[in-house]
């Protein structure tokens, strides 16, 4: 039983408006950077491969390649750095954890486009 | 005025401070504290109040904090607040670790332990020698060995306050508190200045 002063304490931590994506999309992450005292938005695009943990712990996995390097960068789903999530695209994909992607090079990277269920964001 | 109030540790979760970094909290239940007993030089040689915690309308634990009198009047009865707490505050937490029983003594004082392989012998995770030979020819007093580990006062000191909301009593320290979930712990102003 989840004792009701988390909530008091994790409140105002918690993103209001949930990020809406799936697993296998390729989205663009609008992330905060602080230099000195501007703050810029820099994008980080790739493909969500993987999604963890629940309530405020809750993460997930955006993969690209880089320079003919993968690099994988995990968000905390409720972090403040994160300004906007756009998905660029839905891919059909059976599991949960895409990590057979780090496994894989070039064409053999590709996911299948689909078009969006119902009730998903139209992008 | 009292420097202490009785909680329990409720358990650990995350938050987000204002730069969006992820700080690791200990979310405490802090009383309600209600006064049991008056302590007054004249009767008992010193001045406290003696506070207790209820859990489930059952007290759970007693503490007695010193007090100046001529600060503030007590009663029992009253209930006591945490004045002392505020976010960005320290706060000093003392609790009972969780107790781990007879440990040896690479988990109960860090030892290294032998190597996995070169020739040890069913000795790998053994303390090795503990003294010295024909003089002393006896084993140094207070020589760490294995034995009874935790189960026993922590005291945590100079803990940030994160968040404190009087109303709940949730408040939650940046960091881990001695002791399992759902135990009594003191919260105390920090000694240290």
């Amino acid at each position: 039983m989840r004792n009701e002063l988390f909530d008091v304490i994790e409140g105002g931590s918690l993103r209001e408006e949930p990020l809406k994506f799936a697993i296998g999309d390729t989205v663009d992450v609008h992330c905060r950077i602080q230099e000195g005292n501007k703050e810029r938005i820099q994008i980080f695009s790739g493909v969500v491969i993987a999604r963890r943990g629940t309530g405020i712990s809750e993460s997930f996995t955006v993969r690209r390649i880089v320079a003919g390097e993968g690099v994988e960068r995990i968000f905390p789903l409720h972090t403040p750095k994160i300004a906007k999530l756009e998905v660029k695209r839905h891919a059909r994909v059976r599991r949960a954890k895409l990590y057979y992607l780090r496994d894989r090079v070039g064409k053999a990277t590709r996911l299948t486009e689909r078009r969006p269920k119902k009730g998903e964001a139209e992008t | 005025m009292h420097n202490l109030v009785l909680a329990t540790k409720v358990g650990m979760t995350q938050i987000f401070d204002e730069d969006g970094v992820v700080q690791p909290v200990t979310v405490l239940q802090v009383g309600p504290c209600s006064v049991e007993l008056v302590r007054t030089a004249d009767r008992d040689g010193y001045d406290a109040v003696q506070m207790s915690i209820a859990r489930g309308g059952k007290v759970v634990g007693r503490k007695e904090s010193r007090i100046n009198p001529a600060e503030k009047e007590y009663a029992p009865g009253d209930t006591v607040g945490a004045h002392f707490v505020e976010a960005g505050g320290k706060i000093d937490v003392i609790g009972t670790s969780k107790g781990r029983g007879t440990s040896g003594v690479m988990k109960r004082h860090n030892f290294a332990g032998q190597r996995a392989s070169h020739g040890v012998k069913k000795v790998h995770r053994h303390p090795g020698s503990t003294g010295m030979s024909a003089d002393p020819a006896r084993v140094i007093k207070g020589t760490k060995m294995a034995g009874r580990y935790g189960n026993s006062q922590v005291t945590v000191r100079n803990l940030r306050v994160v968040k404190f909301d009087p109303e709940s009593g949730a408040l939650a320290v940046r960091g881990a508190v001695p002791g399992p979930n759902g135990g009594l712990v003191v919260v105390r102003k920090s000694v240290e200045p």
